[in-house]
């Protein structure tokens, strides 16, 4: 795929079909790939063309070579300037690797003396090739470390102490030859043999092959010390480190942490790394790492309960402010036990709620660790939302969801008074759906009820409906503003002929309820007149009917 | 690290206060032309203004939220002697498309007899209260009884502090340990009263507000005072804003069974900075408790943390226009932001600077008595600047060693 042959928002759909599969691929152009960086390059390069765009076509091209050129200079400007940002992401890259590296070796490893050195060995060249591979510079010649097949012995063949032993026979044996100036004719091959015995002064003479003071430790002690023991690093590391760097510059961050590391005080690095990192990334990771290791002493401590914890706090706290990133916090407030929690918490209620997948999101989070509270204020917050832009449906999904019984009842009475002026329900299958949660206030169980209401009399069920519609008045959940409402719902129940034939009971139930209306109907005030008229003459009727039925029916 | 934008914010006067919202996506502006301004943050991090009202007739002192919960709601206090509750409507569509909200008056407070010089509404487990404090030294709360009609509120308890009050900060917690708690700082020049900082704590069986403490070590005009977030800790952490940025620990003091008092507190001082070498005018927390900012006359804004031993140290210098105060060494000040990308340039730190994203309103250069809009939004606007701070040890970035080793780049050739 050509990379640059894409629009920027081409959607692929791709079916795969074929053994049994039925999935769906949709194919996204990556707009992550747009790092900072490039970002960067993108905002910069733009300027300058709409800034070449304005220069006026009607000068002559004399005029307008210059001014060519010199936009020609600022995109490579920006490029360099790219360039070199990344080249300082490379290089703390680089030195984390490297004082990660070294931390394995010595902590999390802990190699014994006899692999120690290989190990360090490994250490030095895998550091030198990363920086070789960037500076894409070849040494002018291979280290000495390279001229010696010596090393590709397994060093599984022989115990430390036989291999002791034989080294050392072997190095006074090659101190010998150059006291007895064995190989002075030949300066090369002298050369070669103070290196091999670990000549500092030598060694010191090729800085230029060593480019640091770490790497002439390790080849000082391949050639001197090949045995070297952990605690004996720190006496070496500190003299390699003096004798290489020139008396005049003073140690830098890298070299103190690299320094503290052959001392084995773990704090220390940890404490240099926090200071000149500005991100807790390097020493929230590695401190955890070295914890579970049991390296760290614990102390109690205010901001969370020892180190580790404390950094993983600062880490997870600063992954928060970001806008997809905030998830991954989680997890690791997950694991800090003091205070892991309460960040969680106090954290996870800030987090903008743009949408209703990111709202979900938060809340499938809050449940999944029994935090009620956050729950139920964030609920609440889109449930507010949904309101306040009329959205009554979602409103009252949302106080349901919050348990919150006195939201609830509001957004239902709204919903009856929208019924009131328009006539008809809003939001039906929400409505129909709810289940068990109607019953979280009073006017939602009416609500809900009352809606059923209406569809068992839209489907001519009506001997249903009249129970129904009976049971909402006399359970007395019905709000006193709509019991007018309701008997003018009733009216043509009333008159319908099958309620009262087929159900006797269903009848005598009418007339109570026709009985009560009469008394009612007479003390209510602000009723339109015409209404409570039509409604007594429809209940006069029914109970005429009742009474001559009762008659019947006694009969 | 920190990214610093200016935004011409338009006001015709000096901007006394900036608010951020609970999400920190709005913020409110207030000023001595008394109006306040809203300011929404679109979803490529721009601000602005959506609404742009005359509020008061004095000028505006204060702008505070009310939690989410309770909707769109803000509050404002003025030297008009008035605080005001308004609410933001769902406006038309044309409006919308234009980018803009309006906000209604709900109500108006009037039982202050002098300049409203604070307006803060309780934590939210209290129900929707508001809070006032005035010159005349009284401090009212107020309560919405329904939620949902703002326009209805009454005043529930007025105290007297006997100085006239210039700020106001409720402690956060909702613990069932700790009863309602107020504190209420003075800027009143009168020596006779020492304590320029009082405590006050809701009594249940009295169902009043009684004096719980008086910082008596606080004896300098107070301009600014909060409470930082609780975390479930059995103390409180106080900042206040005077001559200096203190910060006070309040340890409660186990109560007998038949003591029918306020809380009594052991009162520590945890930090005192004075390197504001000013005036210091506001004071502000962000959400876990872990940082402090301080704004001051110097026209910097400080930040303070905490190491893990529970040693206070300034992590952060910013000057007025929100870039960091820059060492002597020269450094380069422009830095670039990757948010929560794990590695980030560190030549800042080692100069004693550092930053979190800043917002600063564009305002005059500082003048004596002007006071600096604080702003610390909430932990999604700041990130952490973190190690302990100011080494004076000139030591190279990182980063530096490796310039030897990479390919150095070369001149560039004229410009």
């Amino acid at each position: 795929y050509n990379y640059f042959n894409w629009d920027c928002l081409l959607q692929f759909v791709k079916c795969a079909t074929g053994s049994g599969s039925s999935l769906i691929h949709v194919v996204r152009k990556d707009e992550d790939i747009y790092s900072p960086i490039l970002r960067k390059l993108f905002n910069e390069s733009h300027h300058i063309f709409v800034g070449l765009q304005t220069i006026r076509e009607d000068l002559p091209s004399k005029n307008k070579k210059p001014q060519f050129v010199s936009i020609s200079k600022s995109y490579r400007s920006v490029i360099r300037a790219c360039m070199e940002e990344l080249q300082q992401v490379v290089s703390i890259l680089l030195a984390i690797e490297l004082i990660w590296n070294l931390c394995e070796v010595l902590f999390i490893d802990a190699v014994p003396a006899g692999s120690l050195l290989l190990h360090l060995l490994d250490w030095v060249r895998l550091h030198k090739a990363d920086v070789d591979e960037k500076a894409r510079e070849v040494l002018q010649s291979e280290s000495p470390v390279e001229h010696h097949g010596y090393w590709d012995v397994p060093g599984s063949i022989h115990t430390l102490t036989e291999f002791d032993v034989k080294w050392r026979h072997w190095h006074e044996e090659v101190d010998r030859c150059l006291q007895d100036k064995s190989f002075a004719s030949n300066v090369h091959l002298e050369l070669i043999c103070k290196i091999l015995v670990g000549d500092e002064d030598t060694l010191l003479e090729h800085k230029e092959l060593l480019s640091t003071w770490y790497h002439f430790l390790v080849t000082r002690l391949l050639f001197a010390h090949p045995t070297i023991k952990p605690t004996e690093l720190h006496y070496y590391a500190q003299s390699c480190m003096a004798m290489f760097l020139d008396s005049r510059s003073a140690p830098e961050t890298l070299d103190s942490i690299l320094l503290a590391a052959f001392d084995f005080d773990i704090h220390q690095v940890i404490k240099d790394c926090s200071i000149a990192l500005n991100n807790w990334w390097f020493v929230a990771h590695l401190t955890d790492l070295l914890d579970h290791c049991k390296l760290l002493q614990s102390h109690n401590l205010h901001f969370g309960s020892n180190l580790r914890e404390f950094l993983l706090l600062e880490y997870a706290s600063g992954l928060f402010n970001h806008h997809s990133l905030w998830q991954l916090a989680v997890d690791y407030f997950d694991h800090c036990p003091e205070f892991g929690r309460v960040y969680l918490e106090l954290h996870i209620e800030r987090v903008p709620l743009d949408t209703e997948r990111k709202a979900l999101k938060v809340l499938r989070i809050c449940e999944q660790r029994q935090m009620p509270e956050q729950v139920r204020s964030i609920c609440k917050i889109m449930a507010k939302r949904a309101l306040r832009n009329n959205r009554l449906g979602s409103a009252l999904s949302w106080s349901i969801r919050a348990k919150d019984a006195a939201f609830a009842t509001l957004i239902s009475e709204r919903f009856l008074q929208d019924y009131c002026t328009r006539g008809t329900f809003s939001d039906l299958d929400l409505i129909d759906n709810l289940g068990p949660a109607m019953l979280l206030s009073d006017r939602l169980t009416f609500l809900v009820k009352y809606h059923e209401f209406h569809k068992l009399y839209g489907e001519k069920c009506f001997t249903e409906a009249a129970k129904l519609l009976l049971s909402l008045i006399t359970a007395k959940i019905a709000p006193r503003s709509f019991w007018m409402t309701l008997l003018t719902d009733a009216l043509p129940l009333l008159e319908q002929k099958e309620v009262s034939q087929t159900h006797p009971h269903l009848s005598l139930g009418l007339y109570d309820l026709t009985v009560i209306c009469v008394f009612w109907s007479f003390q209510e005030e602000d009723i339109e007149l015409t209404k409570v008229e039509l409604l007594r003459l429809a209940l006069a009727r029914n109970l005429a009917k009742a009474i001559v039925k009762e008659g019947t029916v006694d009969a | 690290m920190f990214v610093a934008r200016s935004i011409a914010a338009d006001h015709k006067d000096l901007i006394h206060d900036v608010s951020y919202d609970f999400h920190g996506r709005r913020m409110a502006t207030c000023s001595s032309d008394q109006s306040v301004k809203v300011w929404d943050k679109s979803e490529n991090g721009e601000w602005h203004c959506t609404a742009s009202w005359k509020t008061h007739s004095g000028s505006v002192w204060r702008v505070t939220w009310a939690h989410p919960e309770f909707g769109q709601v803000l509050a404002s206090c003025s030297f008009d002697r008035t605080a005001a509750v308004w609410e933001e409507i769902v406006g038309e569509s044309n409006d919308k498309q234009r980018g803009q909200s309006h906000w209604i008056k709900r109500t108006t407070l009037v039982d202050s007899r002098t300049s409203v010089t604070d307006v803060k509404f309780a934590p939210k487990h209290m129900g929707l209260m508001l809070t006032t404090c005035s010159a005349d030294g009284v401090v009212r709360i107020y309560e919405a009884p329904d939620v949902m009609n703002l326009s209805q509120w009454s005043l529930q308890h007025e105290i007297s502090c006997k100085l006239s009050c210039s700020c106001i900060s409720w402690n956060p917690s909702s613990s069932r340990a700790h009863p309602p708690m107020i504190a209420v700082g003075s800027d009143d020049s009168n020596v006779t009263y020492g304590g320029k900082v009082q405590i006050y704590e809701y009594n249940e069986n009295t169902r009043k507000y009684a004096k719980a403490e008086t910082l008596m070590t606080v004896t300098d005009a107070v301009h600014d005072i909060a409470f930082a977030p609780n975390l479930g800790r059995s103390f409180h952490v106080l900042a206040i804003a005077t001559k200096d940025v203190r910060i006070f620990k309040l340890v409660p003091m186990r109560k007998e069974s038949t003591s029918t008092g306020p809380t009594k507190f052991e009162v520590q001082i945890v930090a005192q900075f004075d390197n504001h070498n000013s005036q210091v005018w506001r004071v502000s927390w962000n959400i876990t408790s872990t940082l402090l900012a301080s704004s001051g006359d110097d026209g910097c804004v400080r930040l303070w943390k905490a190491n893990y031993m529970d040693n206070w140290k300034c992590t952060g210098i910013l000057k007025g226009d929100g870039s960091p105060l820059t060492g002597s060494s020269g450094q380069p000040t422009a830095m670039s932001t990757v948010v929560g990308s794990s590695v980030q340039t560190s030549q800042s730190v080692l100069n004693g600077t550092s930053a979190g994203r800043y917002f600063f309103p564009p305002l005059d250069p500082p003048r004596a008595g002007s006071r600096y809009g604080h702003l610390l939004p909430p932990s999604s606007l700041v990130e952490h600047c973190d190690a302990e701070l100011i080494q004076p040890q000139q030591q190279a970035p990182l980063h530096r060693l490796y310039s030897r080793a990479l390919l150095p780049l070369p001149e560039t050739d004229g410009q």
